[in-house]
């Protein structure tokens, strides 16, 4: 993403084709998940903990946090991008460990994989969101990293607005996800 | 740049291309040399094959081929084919070494991605040959992995342990790999053409590499979700794919209300556009060397993009046509049905054009041109088949019989290689600077195409007689011991046309010990690749296929020629 | 040169390979497979017409354009030639798409004037067992687990349901001439496939779920029953046979299974 040449918008248009792909993936899931509980009759709802809605609540502060970093960025306070920016990193390690603490949850009160066809569809589900955010979590570590070297600026912001647009898809994408699970997973 | 730098972890579009040609191509012979021990064992069930037993001994005991080493190698032989060769050398090899060059770019537009895409597929492809050495061996269960069998581990079938899983996470990698090549090809396509290339000014192969990229982009995801389901059903106890009920080898696999029929529908819908995959650069490939060695612009140019994304798109909509028989509703065969006749339609079309830009030619027949003119023989001849099996109450009887084993090499295998063919022989001076020579691409271009004839028109006659495909041996029903004179033809058949390839790769490696270089365009071709080399990045003032344009200096024009002026 | 002749050599040792028809379909035994046969035909012309047209069409094309020192016509395309051959095209693939859906609702959306006969039809690794409910006309419960040959209960027929106790159980299938017969498809293993090549239908059997394939032979005979979805190592040799009797043979030969 910061190779010497590779413009701007040709970084939004890959960014936008690795969206597709992930609408994709999810949305093979959910295929699976609507045939998986319309073939049988063993379907007894998703697990379902209180903690996903402060990780929910997390990420979106994460994702607020760095949106805000990232139109400090845009006018020159570099500073309060800093703030902004590590405080949207941190929080989003935040919401994977929220994740952790919802799956170690889940696994003391005897709800594995394969307990039934809801636990098994959220532990996939969520391990794949998580994984497809751990990478976007590396991406804003670095950057910060980067940012605290003085090496991004008003003119070096692509990375930022990439990463930033990326980290809101995979918030919408959990809000989908926590839709799918909590409700559509749970409806008689 | 060290070595390592500049021809292992290169990010230059052009070693990476190269890489990708050199990978298939080693998968290529090992896949062709897997369908070679498999014909051989049919027609010689009996003998005794040292070589069998020294690379298989459990799978050859004293050199006799069990049938579980039959599955393996015919499950082995077609993930390779299908994955990395008909997949790889189109769109790896041709596409990142030509779509830059083409489109006028500098590079593609994520180079160290496109690093990382090269690198994941071969270490797939590493990974995938890793399952004839574990415990058990390659698994059984076909390229098409179908569960229940592909799901429950050893208990079913040798090779459906370690292998089985070694099977799954290397295509959960290749589909990764391909995923960031779509990325990449994509926004090349879209964002890095030079000045004055519009879209429809692009050569149609740069159209297939794009719509392929965007068919993989949609189809691998979903492959990576069905293979991960299927993983978790083996290795973690879910039951996505298995039903109640199931007792396997006398043991009860104590899963319940999972179904067998979802992982056929998740694994055609990225199947059937796979197909597509394998092809649609490949007629980018025909349709630009039919027109270069024809003298004529392609007939039909806007209908032949037209009819490119019209396939990509339809693509999606027909995976059911391989479910005819399995126990879907039978109302959606229909359907399906009607929807893969129509996309039968554009193919028609493009094979019409081609024929329309052959007609008042003046045709130059290279070796390149001979291979174009004999895919377009293939093409027909493999295509209509696919109008009986597209029906399904013709599929009713020939779902699953050696029909279909000779229609999909015919249409996916061979024409595929053939348009690989007449790209290698195409590009090669482009790619090595050194002209391949054209007396032994000539005598490899008659005795292939007379021998895949010779090979896959018998298979159609062995499927009419209701041959099943898959089996191991055709000693145990008495009406396919009548076939047997049919199969030992296509089993020499298959000996010769293999034994010919040696003269491709003997064409390859001689040419590099040749020292007269390739003209800079030898082709007298109008595309971008053949322009000269210059750090000014080109500028575009013409469509792709001007040739033989009246009153023009010479029989073609390429894209960034000025306007004649003064002649 | 060369390549318009081999091209056209081909062709002919093609289409003389099918006209000869020396591997071909059995002889049809019922009215199905009869009429399967004759649509077959149908497709085989059109698409050998089809076939003869395009590979004649290339080979003369290819010995027309060659070059010798002329130049190329100057074209691009003929918008009138392009919907001509794509209505064209569309109209008679559509029309293989309907002529077809017609006979496949035939076999799988129609139902026979008279109540079939119902059969079990259930595969394992790798062998067939056909199960006939027995003068109650219900089948008893199975249960996978119980499977087992040598203790004589190859359907794992629970032996505590009065339903199963007459079931009768072969490794054959037996049916009468000119009968309907209902096959009930099930598997608890793999997927398997019924594929009786002179009825030319086939259908999987699929775990979990049970298919009904309705079936009609009128021909009295002994037919191959072949496994046509890969299904293990042993695929090749899961083999059974479909015997065909004249209805008092067959009344006889259930006779003479309920007495056992």
């Amino acid at each position: 993403m910061t190779s010497p040449g590779i413009s701007r918008q040709a970084s939004f248009t890959g960014l936008y084709a690795f969206f597709a792909t992930i609408i994709m993936l999810f949305g093979a899931f959910t295929s699976a998940m609507v045939v998986r509980r319309g073939a049988s009759k063993d379907w007894v709802g998703v697990p379902r903990s209180q903690l996903l809605w402060v990780n929910t609540g997390v990420l979106a502060l994460s994702s607020i946090a760095a949106e805000k970093a990232r139109r400090d960025l845009l006018n020159g306070h570099r500073m309060r991008f800093n703030i902004g920016w590590a405080a949207a990193t941190l929080l989003g390690a935040g919401f994977v460990a929220g994740q952790f603490a919802v799956w170690q949850h889940l696994r003391h009160s005897g709800v594995y994989i394969n307990s039934y066809p809801g636990s098994a569809f959220f532990y996939v589900g969520t391990v794949a969101h998580a994984l497809h955010l751990a990478g976007g979590w590396i991406a804003m570590f670095y950057l910060m990293v980067r940012a605290l070297r003085l090496q991004l600026g008003p003119g070096r912001r692509t990375a930022v607005d990439v990463t930033a647009v990326y980290w809101h898809f995979l918030g919408v994408l959990w809000l989908y996800l926590l839709w799918l699970f909590w409700f559509w997973g749970n409806w008689d | 740049m060290n070595f390592l730098g500049r021809y292992i972890f290169s990010t230059d579009h052009k070693i990476i291309g190269l890489q990708y040609f050199i990978l298939a191509l080693i998968a290529a012979f090992t896949g062709m040399a897997l369908s070679v021990a498999m014909r051989f064992h049919l027609s010689y069930p009996e003998a005794k094959v040292k070589l069998f037993e020294i690379l298989w001994p459990n799978g050859a005991p004293g050199g006799v081929m069990t049938p579980e080493l039959y599955l393996a190698l015919m499950t082995m032989h077609g993930t390779i084919m299908v994955f990395f060769l008909l997949t790889t050398v189109p769109q790896g090899g041709f596409g990142n070494y030509f779509l830059p060059l083409q489109i006028g770019a500098h590079d593609m537009a994520f180079p160290r991605l496109n690093m990382l895409s090269f690198w994941t597929t071969a270490l797939s492809f590493l990974v995938l040959c890793s399952a004839f050495v574990v415990e058990g061996g390659a698994p059984i269960s076909g390229w098409t992995a179908y569960p229940p069998l592909s799901a429950v581990g050893p208990v079913a079938g040798p090779g459906l342990g370690q292998g089985m899983t070694i099977w799954v996470v290397s295509i959960a990698l290749f589909s990764a790999g391909s995923l960031m090549g779509a990325i990449n090809f994509i926004t090349t396509t879209l964002e890095l053409r030079a000045k004055g290339m519009s879209l429809l000014r692009m050569p149609l192969t740069c159209w297939g590499w794009f719509s392929t990229a965007i068919i993989s982009l949609f189809a691998f995801a979903v492959l990576i979700a069905a293979g991960v389901l299927l993983l978790m059903d083996r290795e973690l106890g879910t039951s996505f794919f298995l039903p109640a009920g199931l007792v396997i080898n006398d043991k009860p696999i104590g899963r319940a209300g999972g179904s067998p029929l979802l992982w056929q529908h998740l694994f055609w819908f990225f199947g059937h556009p796979e197909v597509y995959i394998a092809i649609l650069p490949g007629m980018g490939i025909i349709s630009t060397v039919l027109a270069t060695f024809s003298r004529k612009p392609v007939f039909g140019y806007k209908a032949m993009v037209a009819a490119l994304l019209f396939i990509g798109f339809f693509g999606f909509l027909v995976w059911g046509h391989h479910m005819f028989i399995s126990g879907m509703n039978p109302y959606s065969s229909i359907a399906f049905s009607v929807l893969t006749l129509i996309i039968g339609v554009p193919s028609a079309i493009k094979t019409f054009n081609w024929l329309g830009t052959i007609w008042g030619g003046s045709l130059h027949l290279t070796t390149a041109m001979l291979w174009a003119l004999g895919f377009v023989s293939v093409f027909v001849t493999g295509g209509l088949t696919g109008i009986w099996l597209g029906q399904p109450a013709l599929d009713l009887y020939f779902h699953d019989t050696y029909l279909v084993v000779g229609h999909f090499h015919m249409i996916m295998g061979v024409a595929a290689v053939f348009a690989m063919f007449a790209g290698t022989y195409y590009w090669w001076p482009r790619m090595t600077g050194r002209m391949l020579g054209e007396t032994t691409g000539k005598v490899h271009f008659y005795c292939t195409f007379i021998g895949v004839y010779m090979i896959f028109i018998p298979m159609h006659f062995a499927g009419i007689a209701g041959n099943p495909r898959r089996y191991s041996d055709f000693s145990q029903f008495e009406f396919l011991r009548d076939l047997k004179m049919l199969h030992l033809g296509m089993t020499h058949a298959a000996f010769f046309t293999a034994a010919v390839q040696f003269l491709f790769l003997f064409n390859l490696l001689w040419s590099l010990r040749s020292r007269a270089k390739a003209p800079a365009n030898p082709w007298r071709a109008t595309t971008l690749e053949w322009a000269t080399p210059s750090d000014e990045p080109p500028v575009v003032y013409r469509g792709a296929y001007e040739f033989s344009t009246p009153g023009a200096r010479r029989d073609f024009r390429m894209q960034n020629e000025e306007e004649d002026t003064g002649t | 040169m060369l390549l318009a002749i081999v091209i056209w050599g081909v062709t002919g040792v093609v289409t003389a390979g099918f006209a000869t028809k020396r591997w071909w379909f059995p002889a049809p035994i019922n009215t199905h497979a009869a009429a399967f046969d004759s649509y077959f035909s149908a497709n085989l012309i059109f698409s050998g017409i089809v076939f003869l047209a395009a590979q004649l069409a290339l080979g003369w094309l290819i010995w027309r354009h060659r070059n010798r020192g002329q130049q190329a016509v100057h074209s691009d395309g003929n918008n009138r030639m392009e919907l001509l051959w794509t209505s064209l095209t569309a109209i008679l693939f559509l029309g293989a798409a309907i002529g077809s859906a017609r006979m496949w609702s035939d076999v799988h959306l129609s139902t026979f004037s008279t109540t079939p006969m119902r059969i079990e039809a259930s595969g394992k690794q790798f062998a067939w067992n056909f199960r006939y409910p027995g003068a109650d006309g219900k089948f008893g419960k199975t249960d996978a687990r119980l499977a087992n040959d040598a203790a004589g209960n190859p359907a794992g027929i629970l032996p505590d349901d009065p339903a199963g106790k007459d079931d009768i159980v072969n490794a054959a299938l037996r049916i009468p001439a000119g009968r309907p017969v209902q096959l009930i498809l099930r598997s608890n293993d793999v997927l398997h496939n019924f594929f009786v090549r002179e009825l030319r239908v086939k259908q999987d059997l699929v775990p979990g779920l049970d298919i009904p394939l309705h079936i009609l032979a009128d021909k009295p005979g002994e037919y191959e029953i072949a496994c046509s979805e890969l299904c293990g190592l042993g695929h090749h040799q899961m083999r059974s046979v479909m015997i065909v009797l004249p209805q008092p043979d067959f009344d006889s030969w259930l006779g003479k299974q309920a007495a056992k």
